[in-house]
């Protein structure tokens, strides 16, 4: 078995309040990447999906309590020296945001901002010839004219296109892991298809690692080989894309994939009841079950764990689908039976 | 973008004859005897005297006619003639305004100059001493009143270590070089004369920081609370993202995004500096407009305020002018037609 790219285990987010209260918006979580893979995550706004991985690039505000461990290639990201993780940002680990236009500087044009972007991890290359090399990761990204685009600003893209310029920075000192915060979210239907395209040609040409983060799971669901879905800052099913989407264990996951418009029509579109909580109300227990049409007595006190079920791994009290494994309460299973 | 200068040009006679006019009325409408400057006081009893002054100047015409006959002058060029100083108000002013663009110019290059780098200091090291110093420094600046802040730094480095010299441009007697711009530094510069280039810098010095101090506060805090805000945005991220470090997201990011709300502020506080500099200028006896405007609002001088007042005015419109083509430099999102 090949070492993982990325390797998180147990890892823990809190975020001070104003008041000087703590809250946690990453509860433990372990995730792991193998390289050339796509791990999906997916949940709603303020799951802790994000910040996951801002976390252990070190791009959360200062004030951020994060504990746990993230291993990239072995070494341990969290509590990196600064100088140290400057050298894997942007070079072995490239990044995409959401939205395009806010992410890209204003008055800059976008070739100034890729040269930069070589410049930052080789000083020896010339302006010159990284402005070369911006064009030609434009043209790597299907931009047409690189050579006139390169000296445009931001504003004088398209959405689709700044997605494009923005996956072309992220690929311009050849990264092993390339992060994807909800690339496609801030974009038009058609353009988001061709977005997702474009990722997994280069994961195929350039056999780099993604991971894809994002609340939407029919833009997981092509190009994912993994995905975790996460809730209320805890991962509640993982597995492998196929598994998780045709043998769903966890109601929440199924909720999300009820909520999946579908070409054919059949079914009316379902949606899941209620608002996810905020990290500072999370309810006890289960952090779903407020929101839960399965929800039992142990749900609101006891805080399920993630088992592994063969396949996938879910954290419930009352899976969708019983496995040898699972038929067990999970309770029992803790060794205390109440 | 030419053809917008060109247009913003060709407006700005008519935004001066409407100036003009405001002021002329306002000033017509103060309570106050303009004769008091014009007639001995021991003469005023004399009404043959004070009728025959008043006919010297037009005093003695209706109010419209006054109005067409100075908007009419005014279409020629002609500023009229000072009541007090008895010499064309266009004389007066082409030789006073040199000094104060002279002084005004110095303190905008030393308020920006403190002010970027406070403000700079202040983002970078936000929440610490280095913050709290340069903060407090800045407003120090701004809330001291000049004629307060100027007399004492004069007392320090004039009268008690003689670090610079005293008041004016230079010292008395000294033969001012040869007038090329107006500005004594510049013209001994262009004269060859070194000895005489540093006199007038040591003069030009002390009320020139003082000046400047006064707007470093306004300007920290444009820059400071900009280049924080530039920090939290999407492309601070980003820059990090790609590695970059604190300095550079500070310096190559944040920075000219706060190009655009310095510009407007300096543009602002320049052209009101150009009238505004009265209290520097007294204090430290510097022969500029700001004086010249006090003595002709104190003396009821209409043509003389109604000049300085198309000055201020120029300043104003020129100012605003310029950022505006600054903003198109600084900002590629800014497009003028």
């Amino acid at each position: 078995m090949t070492a993982p790219l990325l390797d998180i285990r147990d890892l823990r987010i809190s975020f001070q309040a104003r008041d000087g209260q703590w809250a946690e918006a990453l509860c433990g979580i372990d995730l792991s990447l193998e390289p050339g893979k796509v791990l999906g995550i997916v949940g709603e706004s303020g799951s802790g999906k994000s910040i996951a991985m801002m976390a252990f690039l070190q791009l959360l505000p200062r004030g951020t309590r994060v504990e746990g461990s993230a291993k990239f290639r072995g070494e341990e990201l969290i509590g990196m020296a600064p100088a140290r993780i400057r050298k894997i940002r942007g070079k072995a680990i490239g990044c995409i945001f959401q939205d395009p236009l806010s992410a890209f500087n204003p008055v800059k044009t976008l070739g100034q901002q890729v040269v930069e972007a070589i410049r930052l991890h080789d000083r020896t290359i010339s302006k010159r010839d990284a402005l070369k090399e911006a064009e030609r990761l434009f043209e790597l990204v299907a931009i047409p004219q690189p050579a006139r685009r390169v000296r445009q600003y931001p504003h004088e893209f398209s959405g689709g296109m700044r997605q494009r310029a923005m996956i072309a920075m992220a690929l311009a000192n050849k990264p092993d892991l390339l992060i994807a915060d909800e690339p496609t979210t801030a974009l038009d239907v058609t353009v988001q298809a061709q977005i997702l395209d474009l990722l997994g040609e280069l994961r195929e040409e350039l056999g780099i690692g993604m991971v894809l983060i994002t609340h939407d799971l029919g833009v997981v669901a092509g190009i994912a080989d993994e995905i975790a879905v996460m809730y209320g800052g805890s991962v509640v099913e993982r597995g492998a894309t196929e598994p998780v989407f045709y043998e769903t264990a966890h109601p929440y996951t199924a909720g999300l994939i009820g909520a999946v418009p579908t070409l054919d029509g059949t079914g009316a579109l379902r949606q899941i009841e209620g608002t996810p909580p905020s990290i500072f109300s999370r309810p006890p227990g289960c952090a779903f079950h407020p929101r839960c049409g399965r929800a039992g007595a142990p749900c609101p006190v006891d805080t399920p764990r993630l088992l592994d079920r063969g396949g996938t791994a879910c954290a419930c009290h009352f899976p969708l689908t019983e496995t040898a494994e699972a038929v067990r309460p999970a309770r029992v299973l803790d060794g205390d039976p109440a | 973008m030419l053809a917008y200068i060109v247009r913003r040009l060709i407006a700005i006679p008519f935004l001066l004859l409407g100036v003009a006019s405001v002021s002329f009325v306002l000033a017509q409408m103060t309570k106050g005897d303009p004769l008091a400057a014009l007639v001995p006081e021991r003469m005023m009893s004399n009404p043959e005297i004070v009728n025959a002054v008043k006919a010297e100047w037009g005093l003695d015409q209706p109010l419209p006619l006054r109005y067409v006959t100075y908007i009419g002058n005014l279409l020629q060029g002609d500023l009229g003639t000072s009541f007090t100083t008895r010499r064309p108000v266009s004389t007066d002013i082409a030789e006073r305004l040199p000094a104060t663009l002279e002084l005004v110019i110095a303190a905008m290059i030393i308020g920006t100059a403190l002010g970027l780098s406070l403000g700079l200091l202040s983002a970078r090291f936000r929440g610490t001493a280095t913050d709290g110093l340069a903060r407090v420094f800045a407003l120090i600046g701004s809330s001291l009143p000049i004629f307060w802040s100027g007399l004492i730094l004069l007392y320090i480095f004039s009268v008690r270590f003689s670090i610079v010299p005293g008041t004016g441009r230079l010292p008395p007697r000294v033969t001012p070089p040869p007038d090329v711009t107006g500005f004594y530094t510049i013209d001994a510069l262009i004269a060859g004369d070194l000895p005489l280039f540093t006199q007038a810098l040591a003069h030009l010095a002390l009320p020139a920081f003082v000046l400047g101090w006064a707007v470093t506060g306004i300007i920290t805090r444009i820059v400071r609370s900009s280049l924080i805000e530039g920090l939290s945005q999407d492309y601070a991220r980003t820059a990090r993202a790609k590695g970059a470090p604190e300095r550079r997201v500070l310096i190559g990011h944040a920075l000219p995004n706060a190009m655009i709300p310095l510009l407007t502020i300096l543009g602002f506080t320049f052209a009101y500096l150009i009238t505004g500099a009265v209290l520097t200028e007294a204090i430290f006896a510097w022969p500029g407009i700001g004086s010249y405007a006090v003595r002709a609002a104190a003396s009821l001088d209409y043509p003389a305020i109604g000049g300085v007042t198309i000055v201020g005015s120029v300043a104003f419109l020129l100012a605003n002018l310029l950022t505006d083509i600054a903003y198109a430099w600084a900002n590629p999102r800014i497009k003028v037609h």
